[in-house]
């Protein structure tokens, strides 16, 4: 049985008038990496000033290790808090930035030496003590500004969006350094993004939001190839979705008729008259130039765009358009060829239709 | 050809900038008592400024009540700023557009006001009076001059002081009173310049015994002033003059460390 580091306890937080947060429960195990993610405005940077203690909330309870901590100050909280924009304080060095929190708590100053030179190692800035942050590039200021929280040995790591404003490249290194990091100290990180990717390669557990509300908590693979609703399958990944009703069922598999094709897809205690939405992801669908029994659908490429590493195509099939992505440069295709397209039966991912969708 | 005009246009600018004040420290070398006429070289009118325990008192008044004013509207005023920018509270706009209120009505109002509070209140003229006077109209300038560098602070700065362990206080001593510095030097500067060659409010609020330099040089002017008056002032200017170089030069140093990295 994991240790659970953190909770939180139907959480509400209104501003003015509109409830950002609706009755938010989690549990946060001990050494784990929990991405919360969601668009701009879904309320998971709320959830995090909450946790540090920056903002009040409305309603609710949160505990750290145990300890409710709700109505705590933000010095009194074991946990350290990673800003967007580094937040280092401008006129001191490097080294007075990491040693800033141990100073605080009268940590005599040989110890805060070395200390601060241990995490210079870990994140390594060996030789940078006495700099200013001005002096450093975004990369470098977001590493001391991540030493100077864990310095402290925070029970949970906060990071909002620590790597948005860093290029490209450098956010990619930044990912697996900061994920090896993690591994490395074992201590809980709670991350903040609005970007799938960096949710999927970190994270041990993604906590999907929507205007306040948990959508799905889940691992990466089980988020991704198994969400629970239209929106986590839309939100993580492309996906070409077909609606239809369920014409027959049979133990094993179970029939769909989508426009004027019939699918087939793997029973899961489906009935006659369901409606559901199928989705398929782009990397899934294969193209063959000859038909197969079943799931096999006519098309013509109508587009082609190719990225270095994949290419991706669209194709139209009756009215709709399928995209379809594969590994390479295969020059087979071209556009305004007709072709077959077609997927392993496993690979769909099968939802009831809501009324409203 | 374009080069030349270029020249001649700067040095006219100069000229009609420091013509006054070059006049102005010629003359205090001048023979003749009177500020007309250049007759010829001499110190005397140093000697007699050392001589002089009417002026002389009103300088060391004039530096007690900038000293004083400008150290006090200091501290409130960046206080001050540093609470209307981190609070929010009813009110809060109007406060803000009261501030300028002192800054932009005529200073005959502000000392015409500032006499009637005090009749009012039946304190006795004097250099307390005009000291506070003087805080009243600089505290404005520095809450402004203060408030300007605050709005370029980064809010998340003292949210992670205070997620690293620092209390309130110390967030503000440690964190934003250095990163205020600027804006802290030249809002004091502005009070001390505005205090010591304040007339209208100080002719207001000073009473008889607590007598400024430049109210003791306005009412010179119905006798007639003095060639003495000009030796003090050239004094005065050297003293600015050197101030304005060591602070020049230590900005440039500054520069030319920051522009090296």
């Amino acid at each position: 049985m994991k240790k659970v580091i953190l909770r939180i306890e139907h959480l509400k937080k209104s501003f003015g008038n509109k409830e950002v947060i609706k009755n938010f429960d989690l549990d946060v195990y001990e050494g784990e990496f929990l991405t919360l993610l969601g668009s701009s405005g879904c309320g998971k940077t709320t959830i995090l000033r909450a946790i540090a203690g920056l903002d009040s909330v409305s309603d609710g309870h949160i505990y750290i290790d145990g300890k409710d901590v709700t109505m705590l100050d933000p010095k009194y909280r074991e946990v350290n808090t990673i800003f967007q924009n580094y937040a280092l304080f401008p006129l001191m060095t490097v080294e007075e930035n990491i040693g800033f929190g141990l100073k605080m708590k009268k940590v005599n100053k040989q110890e805060i030496k070395k200390r601060v030179q241990e995490m210079l190692e870990l994140v390594h800035l060996q030789g940078y003590e006495k700099r200013k942050p001005k002096e450093l590039s975004g990369g470098e200021q977001q590493r001391v500004s991540i030493a100077r929280g864990l310095i402290n040995n925070p029970k949970v790591l906060l990071l909002d969006e620590p790597l948005s404003a860093l290029d490209q490249k450098l956010r990619k290194s930044m990912q697996l350094e900061l994920k090896q990091l993690q591994k490395k100290l074992g201590i809980t990180f709670i991350y903040v993004t609005h970007s799938q990717d960096e949710a999927l390669t970190m994270s041990d557990r993604i906590v999907l939001l929507k205007d306040g509300v948990i959508q799905q908590v889940d691992t990466p693979v089980k988020i991704y190839e198994h969400p629970n609703s239209l929106y986590t399958a839309q939100f993580l990944g492309d996906s070409n979705l077909f609606q239809g009703i369920v014409t027959r069922v049979e133990d094993n598999y179970t029939w769909v008729k989508v426009d004027d094709a019939t699918l087939k897809i793997v029973s899961h205690g489906w009935c006659v008259g369901d409606a559901l939405n199928i989705l398929l992801r782009p990397e899934n669908i294969k193209i063959i130039l000859k038909e197969k029994k079943e799931n096999t659908l006519q098309g013509t490429i109508v587009d082609r765009v190719y990225d270095g590493a994949s290419t991706n195509l669209t194709i139209r099939v009756n009215k709709k358009k399928i995209n379809v992505m594969y590994l390479g440069n295969d020059k087979l295709y071209s556009r305004g060829q007709s072709v077959y397209i077609t997927w392993d039966i496993e690979d769909t991912i099968v939802l009831k239709r809501e009324a409203y969708e | 050809m374009k080069k030349i005009g270029e020249n001649l246009y700067l040095v006219l600018i100069f000229v009609f900038l420091f013509l006054p004040i070059l006049v102005l420290i010629l003359f205090s070398f001048n023979t003749s008592s009177l500020n007309i006429i250049f007759e010829g070289f001499t110190l005397h009118w140093y000697y007699d400024l050392f001589q002089n325990s009417t002026l002389l008192e009103s300088l060391f008044n004039t530096l007690i009540v900038a000293g004083v004013s400008t150290v006090v509207s200091t501290v409130i005023g960046t206080i001050s700023a540093y609470g209307l920018y981190k609070y929010s509270f009813k009110g809060k706009n109007i406060v803000n557009e009261l501030l300028y209120i002192p800054v932009v009505i005529p200073e005959i109002v502000l000392g015409i006001s500032l006499l009637s509070v005090y009749t009012l209140l039946q304190l006795e003229l004097g250099l307390f009076t005009l000291i506070l006077a003087h805080i009243c109209f600089c505290i404005p300038f520095v809450i402004i001059s203060v408030r300007s560098v605050l709005e370029g602070i980064d809010s998340h700065i003292s949210e992670a002081a205070s997620d690293l362990g620092a209390s309130r206080f110390q967030i503000f001593t440690k964190i934003i009173i250095p990163m205020l510095m600027p804006g802290i030097l030249s809002g004091a500067q502005l009070a001390l310049t505005l205090s010591l060659d304040d007339v209208v409010i100080s002719y207001f609020t000073a009473g008889p015994g607590a007598n400024t330099l430049p109210l003791q040089v306005y009412s010179m002017i119905k006798t007639g002033i003095t060639p003495d008056v000009n030796a003090l002032i050239t004094i005065m200017l050297c003293f600015v003059f050197v101030l304005l170089m060591v602070s020049t030069v230590v900005q440039l140093r500054r520069l030319k460390k920051e522009v090296s990295l």
